[in-house]
C-alpha cells in the first residue's frame, strides 16, 4: 500500500512503541503534524519552545528508560533544540529529533528557514541522518531508535525535508536492523572479569564508584548485590545517584568537586576503586594526576573511548555493566570471602570520617536556608520523588540533601549542566510517570530560562511541583567570585526577579511563597496536596549560603573548603531584602 | 610519534566531515588525509597521517570506531606495510642547470609530466624519505609549487588485517 512520507513516519514510530512526542509546528513539518491531527495512538505535547521540547523528551527517557521523541520544524525550530541534544549527548540519553527540513530541491540555496542542522548537530548526536529519499524514510527510522537506545544510549536527530514527507512510497518496515559499522560490546572478556574479581579479592580498601552507566544499564540491583557481596564502600557520581540507595549502610554518598568529605577521603586513600558506568569527569577526579593516588583502578564501562580518556586505568573492562558486574559477581561468590571481618576496619575508617565531617548546614530561625527546603522536601515526600534539576547551587544542594534509593529518580544535567533544563524534564518525567510525584529544584535564575513551559503544565493538567531556592542570584557563579574573584559580584545579581507566585497565576497555575522558616514545611505539603495543576513554591533563602564541601578547580578532591562563616559577623546578611 | 591509520567508511555524504570534524573537535592533529572509493563502492577508504603519543592515538582510533559509518580502524604502526604519496613539483631551473636536474629526477625515477620554456613538472611517487630527500635535493634548483596527495598505505601479504 502506497503512503504519504508522513504516515510512514507515524506508522514507523507506533511499531517503535512511541506513545508520546513533544513538540512544535512549523512550515515544513506541516505534513506530519496534519496526520497527527487524527491519531489515536500517539500523544503529541505542545510545547511552548522546542529547547522546552526536547528537554521534555529528555526528562521522558530519564525517568521511564525509554526512547525520548521530538518533532521541531527546520531553520530556528532546529536549532532551538541544540542544547537539548547536546545536554542528552553528554548525559548518554537515549532521544529521537526529527527536524523538519526545506525541499531536497532547495537545500542549499539558504531557503526561508533552512539550517544545516545535520551540520551543527553532528558533534552533539551520537548519529544523524538527512533523508533524501523516501524510499529510505522507514530503515532511517528503525536504525535511529537501534542506535538511540543500544550502546551507550544517544540522541539521534534526522532531518526530514518537506518533500519528503509530502511524497507517497510503498510502507515496508525493515524487521532486522543491520549496520556494519556499530556493533557495541556487550559481555565483558572474560579474563578481564577473572583479574576484577582477583583484584577485589586481594584488596583492603576498596571502594565502587558508581556512575550513570549504572542507571542507563540498569545495573542498580547488581551494583548492591557486589557492594554487599564483598562488602565495599559505593559512592556514585552526580550521574549516578540512585544507582546505589543513599540510604544504604554502604553508600558514603557523591564524590567529586561538591561530593562528601568521607566519599572523597575513601577515594584517595583506597587501595581499589571500581568505577562502573562513569568516564572520569573533572567535576569528579579534580586533579587527575593527583586522583586515587594508591588506587589500582578498575573501569567498567560500554563504551571503549571513555576508558584511558582521562584517568590511568589498571584493568578495563568493556561491556553493559550490568552483564559485566553479573559475571564478576558468579566469580566472587565462588570464592567464599569473609569480607565482614577483611574489611572492618576500612569501614571503621569510613564511619570515623562520616563523624569527623558530615554533610551539615547551620540551621537559622529567621532566614530560610536552601538546604533545609530540600531536606524538607526529602522527609515529606518520604524520599519517593523524582526530583529534577536546574543547573548550579539548586543542583548541588539537591544531589546533597536528598538521598535517592531508586535509579531513574534523579533527573539532572550532569554533563553539559544546562540551567532550564529541569521544568521541562520534569514536565516529561510527569507525562511518562503519571502517579509519581515530580518535583524541579530550581533558582531563582535557572527557572526564568524554560520559565514559559508553565503553559504546557497547566494545559495538560500536570501537577509538576517547581522549588524555587530564591536567593535573588546566580548562586553558584556568586559563591565562585565570592571565594575566588575578592567578592566582585560582576552580573550575578538578577536585580529584577520577578514575582513567581503571580507569574505562576497569571498562567493558570499555583503560586506559594515561603519567606521564613517555619512556612517552608505548610508550603510544601500544600503544593504536594495540589493533583490538578503545577506548582511554584517560591522559597526566600538566605542569599549568603554556599555550598559545601567544595574542591576548587585543578585541586586534588581531598584538598575540601568547608564552610567557615560561622565566625563572621553577620552584618551582610541585613542587607538582603 | 606519527601513525597512519587507515579508515574504512561507509561512502556516504558527511562522512568525510564526521572524521575531520573528530579530530577538530578533540583537538587530535592531522597531517594528511586522503580518501578514495575501493573496489565495493559503498565503502571509501580513508588514509591518515597523525601524531600524537600512545594515549591520544588510542583515543584517535577508538573515538573513529565510535563513529556509525566507520566500519573498519587499521593504525599501521605495528603491521609490515607498503605507504606511498604522490608529489607533482615544478621546478625552474637556471638553463645551465637543466640538465643535472633533469638526471637528478631520472636517479629518483621522477617523471616529466609537463615541460615549458621556464620550467619543468615532476611526478615523484614514493615513502615518505623518498620524497623528503628529493624535495631538499631540488630546492636549490627553484621550486616554484609543489603539491602532495597524502599517504596512503596498505598491508603487506600475509599480514592479518585485524
Amino acid at each position: 500500500m502506497k503512503m504519504s512520507g508522513a504516515e510512514i513516519l507515524i506508522e514507523c514510530l507506533k511499531r517503535e512503541g512511541v506513545k508520546h512526542i513533544f513538540g512544535y509546528p512549523g512550515g515544513v513539518v506541516l505534513n506530519i503534524f496534519d496526520v497527527l491531527y487524527d491519531e489515536k495512538d500517539i500523544e503529541l505535547i505542545l510545547t511552548r519552545h522546542e529547547q522546552g521540547a526536547v528537554h521534555a523528551a529528555d526528562g521522558y527517557a530519564r525517568a521511564s528508560g525509554r526512547t525520548g521523541v521530538c518533532i521541531v520544524t527546520s531553520g530556528p525550530g532546529a536549532t532551538n533544540t541544540v542544547t537539548g541534544i547536546a545536554t542528552a549527548s553528554m548525559d548518554s540519553i537515549p532521544l529521537v529529533v526529527f527536524s523538519g527540513q526545506v525541499p531536497t530541491m532547495l537545500i542549499g540555496n539558504d531557503a526561508f528557514q533552512e539550517a544545516d542542522i545535520v551540520g551543527i548537530t553532528r558533534p552533539c548526536t551520537k548519529h544523524n541522518y538527512l533523508v533524501k529519499d523516501i524510499n529510505d524514510l522507514a530503515r532511517t527510522v528503525r536504525e535511529a531508535f537501534h542506535i538511540a537506545s543500544t550502546g551507550r544510549p544517544g540522541p539521534v536527530l534526522i532531518d526530514l525535508p518537506k518533500d519528503v514527507t509530502a511524497g507517497t512510497a510503498e510502507f515496508k518496515w525493515p524487521e532486522q536492523v543491520s549496520i556494519r559499522g556499530y556493533n557495541p560490546t556487550y559481555h565483558g572478556n572474560k579474563w578481564m572479569i577473572r583479574q576484577a574479581a582477583q583484584m577485589i579479592a586481594k584488596s583492603k580498601k576498596p571502594v565502587i564508584m558508581a556512575g550513570g552507566g549504572v542507571v542507563l544499564s540498569g545495573a542498580a540491583k547488581e551494583v548492591k548485590e557486589l557492594a554487599e557481596a564483598a562488602t565495599i564502600p559505593v559512592t556514585t557520581t552526580l550521574m549516578g545517584l540512585g544507582g546505589f540507595p543513599g540510604s544504604h549502610r554502604l553508600s558514603m554518598g557523591m564524590l567529586g568537586m561538591h561530593g562528601t568529605y568521607y566519599a572523597n577521603r575513601a577515594v584517595q586513600d583506597a587501595d581499589l576503586l571500581i568505577g562502573i558506568g562513569v568516564r572520569f569527569d573533572d567535576r569528579v577526579t579534580g586533579r587527575t594526576s593527583a586522583f586515587a593516588p594508591g588506587a589500582k583502578i578498575i573501569h567498567i564501562d560500554i563504551d571503549p573511548t571513555s576508558i584511558r580518556k582521562n584517568v590511568r586505568v589498571d584493568l578495563p573492562v568493556v561491556g553493559d555493566v550490568r552483564n559485566v558486574l553479573r559475571d564478576i559477581l558468579k566469580v566472587i561468590r565462588e570464592q567464599k570471602g569473609q569480607w565482614e571481618a577483611v574489611r572492618k576496619s576500612w569501614l571503621k575508617q569510613i564511619d570515623a570520617w562520616k563523624k569527623e565531617k558530615p554533610l551539615s548546614y547551620t540551621f537559622d530561625k529567621k532566614i530560610i536556608k536552601p538546604e533545609f527546603v530540600v531536606e524538607k522536601i526529602y522527609e515529606i515526600s518520604r524520599g519517593r520523588a523524582i526530583i529534577c534539576t536546574e543547573v548550579g547551587q539548586n543542583q548541588m544542594w539537591a544531589a546533597q540533601f536528598y538521598k535517592y534509593d531508586e535509579p531513574r529518580q534523579w533527573l539532572s544535567s550532569g554533563g553539559l549542566g544546562t540551567m532550564g533544563y529541569g521544568f521541562p524534564a520534569a514536565i516529561g518525567a510527569q507525562i511518562a510517570c503519571p502517579g509519581k510525584l515530580v518535583v524541579d529544584i530550581a533558582g531563582d535564575g535557572s527557572i526564568q530560562m524554560n520559565i514559559q513551559e508553565l503553559a504546557t503544565a497547566v494545559v495538560n493538567r500536570l501537577p509538576v511541583k517547581v522549588a524555587i531556592l530564591n536567593n535573588g542570584y546566580l548562586g553558584m557563579v556568586r559563591q565562585w567570585q565570592e571565594l575566588f574573584f575578592r567578592e566582585r559580584y560582576s552580573h550575578t545579581r538578577l536585580d529584577t526577579v520577578p514575582d513567581f507566585v503571580k507569574v505562576a497565576e497569571a498562567y493558570g497555575a499555583v503560586g506559594l511563597r515561603a519567606v521564613k522558616p517555619p512556612e517552608v514545611e505548610p508550603v510544601i505539603r500544600e503544593a504536594f496536596s495540589i493533583k490538578d495543576r503545577p506548582v511554584f513554591m517560591d522559597f526566600i533563602v538566605d542569599w549568603r549560603e554556599k555550598v559545601f564541601p567544595m574542591v576548587p578547580a585543578g585541586a586534588a578532591i581531598d584538598e575540601m573548603i568547608f564552610d567557615e562563616e560561622e565566625k563572621k559577623p553577620a552584618k551582610k546578611l541585613k542587607a538582603v531584602k | 610519534m606519527r601513525h597512519t591509520i587507515s579508515v574504512l567508511v561507509e561512502n556516504k555524504f558527511g562522512v568525510l566531515s564526521r572524521v575531520s570534524g573528530l579530530f577538530s573537535g578533540r583537538g587530535f592533529n592531522i597531517e594528511s588525509l586522503s580518501v578514495g572509493e575501493t573496489i565495493d563502492r559503498s565503502v571509501s577508504l580513508m588514509t591518515i597521517v597523525t601524531t600524537g603519543d600512545d594515549q591520544i592515538v588510542e583515543q584517535i582510533t577508538k573515538q573513529l570506531n565510535k563513529l556509525i559509518d566507520v566500519i573498519k580502524v587499521v593504525d599501521f604502526m605495528d603491521v609490515d606495510h607498503v605507504e606511498r604519496e604522490m608529489v607533482l613539483i615544478k621546478v625552474a631551473p637556471r638553463k645551465n642547470d637543466k640538465s643535472e636536474f633533469l638526471k637528478l629526477a631520472e636517479i629518483f625515477r621522477g617523471r616529466i609530466v609537463d615541460s615549458g620554456p621556464a620550467t619543468f613538472t615532476v611526478e615523484i611517487t614514493g615513502d615518505e624519505k623518498k620524497i623528503a630527500a628529493f624535495i631538499e635535493l631540488v630546492r636549490p634548483y627553484g621550486i616554484k609549487e609543489f603539491v602532495r596527495t597524502g599517504k596512503v598505505a596498505i598491508a603487506r601479504e600475509g599480514v592479518k588485517r585485524t
